[in-house]
C-alpha cells in the first residue's frame, strides 16, 4: 500500500472523527427552553391530544398561556406506546420533556431511573392545597404522578341481547353473570356472553378484564405491597374466568384480542357483556347508534356486601427531573388540576376528574355517565398495578400463564404458582 | 539507410505526464483539490458513522453491563447477559420460530414469485391480461405493514371472511381461530408474510426472465428439450444469480421481521409466534432490561452478519 493511499485513509478518518464529534457535541447541547426575551417554552409530551376532540388540548394550552404571560407550551403528541418509549429514552438521555403524560404502570420504573421530579416538594413550595386532589401516586412517600383524569371500567351490557336471552336485568353477582353469559350464548351461534382480550401486545386485559373480578369483590392481588397471587380471592376469580371459558361463552379469538377488538365485538352486538372504559361510550354510540346498552358495577362473588373496587386507568401528569423550568412546569400542572380546567379536561375525555371539586358537564346531561358516576362514588377506584415495578411485564407474564391454562396445558393452581414465582423476581 | 529515429521507450509509471488533478508539492490550491474528493464522500461517511457505527458500538457496550438506561451507574458484568439469553428457554423458542418463519417465507416467496413471474412472461396471455395481473399481483407489496396487519386480522378473525368462505365451501365445519390458536398462529403469520413479500421476487424475476436470450430456448428446442427441460436447463440457470441474491436479502429481512408479528399476535398466543425481534423488544420496553435486550440484539446481529457474509461473497463472485 502506497503512502498516498495511507494518507488518504488518514484524512478520511480525521474527517469522520471530526464530523462525529461535532455532531454528537451539537446533540448534547442542552435546550433550556428559554428564549432571549425570557419566554419559557415548556414541552408537554403526552398521548392525550390524539384521543381528545381535535384542537381541544391546544385550546386549553392557549388559555394557560394567556393566564401566564412569558410561558409557552409546545405539545409533543403521539400514540400511547410511542409516548412511553419517548419518555423512557428521554429520561435516559436527559432530554425528557418538561411536563409528561404518565400511566401509573410506568411510575415505579421511572422512580428507579430518577427521572421524575418530586411533586411533593413542588406542592409544598407553592403552598398547593393537596386536599383537592382525588389521588396521588407515591413511591417511598414521594409524589411522582398526579392522576389528572380517571377512566373507570364498569360492566357494559347489551340490553337487546339480554332481553332475547331472557335476562331481565344486568347481573350483579358472578353466578348471575355466568347464567346470563350462558343464556346469551344460546341466542345465536355468532353471539357470545362475554369478551376477554388477552393480546400480549397490550396485555392490559389482565388488569381490566381479569383482575377487575378480584377487586370488584373487595379482594387484592397484593399483600404488604408484594405479590399474593395464590390467595383465595385471586384463585376464585381465575377459576371463574376458567369456568366461563370452559362453558364456551367467551368470544372466540381471545388469546390475541386487543381492547379495540373487544369494543368492536360489543359494538357489533356479537357479545352481550364486557368490562370496558367509559371513554368508549362515545365511540360505541357513533359506530352503532341503534345499540341499546347499559352500564353497571362489575359483578361480585355471591353474597358480597362490601364496597366494590372499580378498575380504572388514569391519565397521569408529572414533571421531568431534568427540566430546568420546574416552577413553570408546576404552573401548568396546577392549571390542569384546577377545578375549572380539570372539569373541562374530564368532560372532553369522558372521564372522571382528578380534582375532587371538579364536576364534568356530562354527569348531568347523560344518563349513562350519571349512572357511572354513582357506581364510581358507591365503590372505590382500584388498580393495584399502579406503582408496581415493570407493571406491564407483570400483566404479560400473567397473561402467558393464563393462556397456557385456557389452552389446557396447566391448571389454575399451576398458573398462580408460576405467576407468583415470576412476579416475585421483579420485587 | 539506417534510421536515426529510435523507438519510443515505454513510459514508466513515474514518467507519466503530470496529472492535472494531482498536485505536485503541496500548495493551497493543490491541497484543496486533494481534499475535494473527501469532501464529497464525507456526508455519507458521517451519516454511516453516526447512524450505524456509533449505535452498534453502543449496543455492544451495553450488552456487557448489568443494565443501562434504567440505572445511572451501570456495572460491567462481562458475558453474563449472553449466558442469560442463550440459556433462556423462551429465547430458544423464539430462535426456532424465527427459523421456521424465515425459511418457510423465503422458500414460498421464491416459488410464488417464480410462478407469477413466469405467468406474466408467458406468451399465452394477452397484453391487457398481463397488465391486469401485474397490477393485481403487485398489490400486496404496495401496502404498509400496518395495513397488512389490520387487513389480515380482519380476514382471519373467527367471524371473518376466510372462515365464512371455508365454511360455505364445506372445507371446515367450525370457526378456526387462525391467529389465536396455538396450533395455527405460526402458520397464519407466516402465510401473511408470504402474501406480503412475494411481489418483490415476482417483479425482480420477471425482469430476469425478460433478459434471457431467446436463442437459448431455440437451441434447447432444436436439441429436443421439452418445456420442463427448457425450464430446468435454461430458465433456472439464467435466473440463479437473481434468485440467490434475493433469497439472501430476504433471509436477512425476514429474520428481522417485527412489525407484522407485533401487530398481529404480539408474539402470542403463549409464545408460539415469539420471534427474536419481539423477544428483544419485550426485554427492552416491557421488562426495561436494556442490557439483556442489547445482548439479544448482538446475537441477532451476528446471525445476520453470517447471512450478510454469504450475500457479499456471492455478489463478489458474480462481479
Amino acid at each position: 500500500m502506497g503512502n498516498d493511499a495511507l494518507s488518504r485513509r488518514n484524512v478520511l478518518g480525521y474527517f469522520g472523527m471530526a464530523a462525529a464529534v461535532a455532531m454528537t457535541a451539537s446533540c448534547g447541547t442542552a435546550n433550556a427552553g428559554k428564549s432571549a426575551d425570557g419566554t419559557v417554552t415548556l414541552e408537554f409530551a403526552q398521548w392525550w391530544e390524539p384521543e381528545l376532540p381535535k384542537g381541544s388540548l391546544r385550546t386549553l394550552m392557549d388559555t394557560f398561556e394567556a393566564k401566564n404571560p412569558g410561558i409557552k407550551v409546545k405539545l409533543l403528541s403521539g400514540p400511547y406506546a410511542s409516548t412511553k418509549e419517548q419518555v423512557i429514552a428521554g429520561a435516559a438521555a436527559g432530554t425528557m420533556s418538561d411536563v409528561v403524560g404518565l400511566d401509573g404502570a410506568w411510575i415505579n420504573d421511572f422512580s428507579k431511573q430518577g427521572s421524575l421530579a418530586d411533586l411533593s416538594a413542588l406542592m409544598k413550595e407553592s403552598k398547593y392545597d393537596q386536599s383537592q386532589l382525588a389521588s396521588q401516586v407515591k413511591i417511598d412517600g414521594t409524589t411522582l404522578m398526579i392522576p389528572a383524569v380517571n377512566f373507570v371500567y364498569p360492566m357494559f351490557t347489551n340490553d337487546d341481547l339480554l332481553a332475547k336471552a331472557g335476562v331481565s336485568k344486568p347481573p350483579s353477582t358472578r353466578s348471575e353473570f355466568t347464567a346470563a353469559a350462558v343464556a346469551i350464548s344460546k341466542v345465536d351461534s355468532n353471539v357470545k356472553g362475554w369478551v376477554l382480550p388477552l393480546s400480549q401486545e397490550a396485555p392490559n386485559g389482565i388488569q381490566n378484564d381479569v383482575m377487575s373480578w378480584v377487586w370488584a369483590s373487595g379482594g387484592s392481588m397484593l399483600k404488604d405491597g408484594k405479590p399474593d397471587l395464590t390467595n383465595d380471592a385471586v384463585h376464585s376469580a381465575v377459576n371463574f374466568v376458567q369456568d366461563l371459558w370452559d362453558k364456551k361463552v367467551v368470544s372466540p379469538g381471545a388469546l390475541t384480542m386487543k381492547e379495540q377488538d373487544k369494543v368492536e365485538e360489543f359494538t357489533n352486538a356479537r357479545v352481550g357483556m364486557m368490562i370496558d372504559s367509559l371513554a368508549h361510550i362515545k365511540l360505541i354510540r357513533e359506530n352503532n347508534p341503534k345499540l341499546k346498552f347499559s352500564i353497571s358495577a362489575v359483578p361480585a362473588v355471591d353474597g358480597f356486601t362490601g364496597k366494590r373496587g372499580i378498575p380504572y386507568a388514569a391519565w397521569g401528569i408529572g414533571i421531568a427531573d431534568n427540566s430546568p423550568n420546574k416552577a413553570e412546569a408546576w404552573k401548568l400542572v396546577d392549571f390542569l388540576m384546577s377545578e375549572e380546567t380539570n372539569a373541562k379536561l374530564s368532560s372532553l375525555s369522558n372521564s372522571f376528574p382528578g380534582n375532587t371539586k371538579a364536576v364534568p358537564d356530562f354527569v348531568d346531561s347523560d344518563a349513562l355517565f350519571k349512572k357511572a358516576f354513582e357506581i364510581y362514588k358507591g365503590g372505590y377506584p382500584a388498580n393495584e398495578f399502579v406503582g408496581l415495578p415493570v407493571a406491564e411485564q407483570l400483566m404479560r407474564s400473567f397473561d402467558e400463564e393464563l393462556q397456557k391454562t385456557l389452552s389446557g396445558q396447566q391448571n389454575v393452581d399451576k398458573l398462580l404458582a408460576n405467576a407468583q414465582a415470576t412476579w416475585m423476581k421483579s420485587f | 539507410m539506417k534510421s536515426t529515429l529510435k523507438d519510443p521507450e515505454p513510459l514508466l509509471e513515474t514518467q507519466w505526464p503530470a496529472d492535472p488533478v494531482r498536485p505536485g508539492k503541496a500548495g493551497w490550491g493543490g491541497l484543496k483539490r486533494r481534499l475535494a474528493p473527501y469532501g464529497f464522500v464525507s456526508p455519507t461517511v458521517i451519516l454511516m458513522f453516526v447512524l450505524m457505527l456509533v449505535p452498534i458500538v453502543m449496543v455492544i457496550g451495553y450488552s456487557f453491563m448489568n443494565n443501562v438506561i434504567m440505572t445511572k451507574h451501570p456495572k460491567f458484568v462481562g458475558l453474563d447477559n449472553y449466558v442469560t439469553i442463550l440459556t433462556d428457554s423462551v429465547f430458544h423458542t423464539a430462535l426456532a420460530n424465527t427459523l421456521v418463519f424465515t425459511f418457510a417465507s423465503v422458500a414460498a416467496h421464491i416459488v410464488l414469485g417464480l410462478l407469477f413471474a413466469m405467468l406474466l412472461n408467458s406468451p399465452l396471455l394477452g397484453t391487457r391480461f398481463k397488465a391486469l395481473f401485474r397490477a393485481v399481483y403487485v398489490l400486496p407489496w404496495l401496502f404498509t405493514v400496518a395495513i397488512i396487519a389490520v387487513l389480515w386480522r380482519l380476514l382471519l378473525d373467527p367471524n371473518g371472511v376466510i372462515n365464512f368462505l371455508l365454511m360455505n365451501a364445506g372445507i371446515i365445519d367450525s370457526k378456526i381461530e387462525w391467529l389465536s390458536s396455538p396450533g395455527t398462529a405460526l402458520f397464519a403469520v407466516t402465510f401473511i408474510n408470504i402474501w406480503a413479500g412475494y411481489p418483490f421476487y415476482m417483479v425482480s424475476i420477471l425482469a430476469g426472465l425478460q433478459g434471457i436470450p431467446k436463442d437459448l430456448y431455440e437451441a434447447a428446442t432444436v436439441d429436443g428439450a421439452n418445456n420442463f427441460q427448457r425450464f430446468l436447463h435454461v430458465t433456472l440457470p439464467q435466473l440463479k444469480p437473481i434468485i440467490i441474491s434475493m433469497a439472501m436479502l430476504d433471509l436477512i429481512w425476514t429474520s428481522q421481521q417485527f412489525a407484522l408479528i407485533w401487530m398481529t399476535t404480539g408474539g402470542g398466543p403463549i409464545n408460539v409466534t415469539e420471534m427474536l425481534s419481539t423477544y428483544t423488544y419485550k426485554l427492552a420496553f416491557s421488562q426495561y432490561q436494556f442490557s439483556l435486550a442489547s445482548a439479544a440484539a448482538v446475537v441477532i446481529l451476528l446471525l445476520s452478519m453470517i447471512l450478510a457474509f454469504f450475500y457479499i461473497r456471492h455478489q463478489k463472485a458474480r462481479d
